[in-house]
């Protein structure tokens, strides 16, 4: 096939694309039946856990989940204003 | 004994209803009693496809709700006597459908015939849930296409969960029926192949339905595929199907992919 590819015009093909992202996907999805809300409650526990030490604007918070092929990862980005910090100190 | 069969999907628009009655015609057409269900309550098209939209009296509703007696809302094909058509209400919503009422309606159907095809409608709310409940068989209906296969994932999940099969510790037989499949682009690498459902999905193979054009030709004459043409390529893939259900063992053909070099530039040049 490698010498008709050489013609085709669409150099990459999309379905192994298809086949690796759906793969991750449901990999995820079996797993989380019941916990979809996962990243609500990390969400929750862990702004309570810093609101105990600084005031934080919850709205000054993002959370972002990023689903990998062997690990996920969860980013937390928690905005602390200058005063809190004052204050923490 | 009769088999109840879900013909089920999660994602709409894939092909449950032409594979409901194109499968409903070849099991009949076997001399076997078969009767096609449409749970698809407020949207049906079961009816339309299999061309006795003018023919329906009562449904799947009115049998419930003691408004009329199952033999009374049976529509009985032109074509093959041993089919027969229990329609969907179109001016009713889905809520008119009761566990009690579904399970009475089932339990009367299997005293008469030997397979009862119900077709799902899209989604995984309640006429979805409750078109597989007493299913034995399921058939997943799928496109070689990302969405479609996550939503199959889903309905499977549901299957092996909410069935009244899955309840009393047995399983329901899930088979894959891969729809709209292009031999030629999945060549190409444009489509995902058989090979690659399969292995995401799990389940085993019923059947390979190729993209044609036969499958509209016969919706528009109001036929199901294996009856309109009995020789289409989707139809002898959908008389396959039917064989493997009876429980014979039919060798799977990928449709469309006996092509020779001089077929496969000519495809690609058309691309």
């Amino acid at each position: 096939m490698k010498f008709f590819d050489f013609f085709s015009k669409q150099s990459s093909s999309s379905a192994p694309k298809a086949r690796e992202r759906l793969q991750v996907l449901l990999a995820h999805e079996r797993s989380s039946v019941g916990q979809s809300d996962l990243v609500v409650r990390l969400r929750e526990e862990i702004l309570a856990v810093i609101g105990k030490h600084v005031k934080i604007d919850r709205d000054k918070v993002t959370v972002k989940m990023d689903r990998g092929e062997k690990v996920s990862t969860l980013e937390i980005d928690v905005e602390i204003p200058l005063s809190a910090k004052l204050r923490a100190a | 004994m009769a088999k109840i069969i879900v013909v089920t999907s999660g994602k709409g628009g894939v092909g449950k209803t032409t594979s409901t009655a194109a499968l409903g015609a070849a099991l009949a057409q076997r001399n076997e009693k078969t009767v096609v269900v449409d749970f698809d309550v407020g949207l049906r098209n079961l009816d339309l496809v299999m061309g006795a939209e003018r023919r329906v009296v009562y449904d799947l509703v009115n049998v419930i709700q003691g408004d009329a007696k199952l033999p009374q809302a049976l529509i009985r094909d032109k074509r093959l006597e041993t089919l027969h058509l229990l329609p969907a209400s179109q001016t009713r919503d889905k809520d008119n459908l009761t566990a009690e009422g579904v399970k009475r309606v089932m339990d009367e159907l299997r005293k008469s015939f030997d397979w009862i095809i119900c077709d799902s409608p899209a989604g995984i709310e309640r006429g979805a849930t409750l078109a597989m409940r007493h299913a034995d068989i399921a058939v997943v209906v799928t496109n070689p296409e990302v969405s479609s296969v996550r939503d199959s994932d889903r309905i499977i999940g549901l299957l092996d969960a909410k069935t009244a099969k899955a309840e009393r510790g047995e399983r329901v037989e899930k088979h894959l029926l891969l729809t709209r499949y292009d031999a030629n682009r999945a060549e190409r690498g444009d489509m995902l192949k058989v090979d690659d459902v399969l292995e995401i999905l799990s389940i085993p193979l019923l059947g390979i339905i190729p993209e044609s054009m036969d499958v509209l030709r016969a919706s528009n004459l109001g036929a199901p595929v294996t009856l309109a043409d009995s020789r289409s390529a989707p139809a002898l893939a959908y008389l396959d199907a039917a064989r493997r259900l009876a429980g014979e063992t039919v060798p799977i053909t990928i449709p469309g992919e006996r092509r020779g070099l001089f077929g496969k530039i000519f495809g690609r040049r058309a691309a």
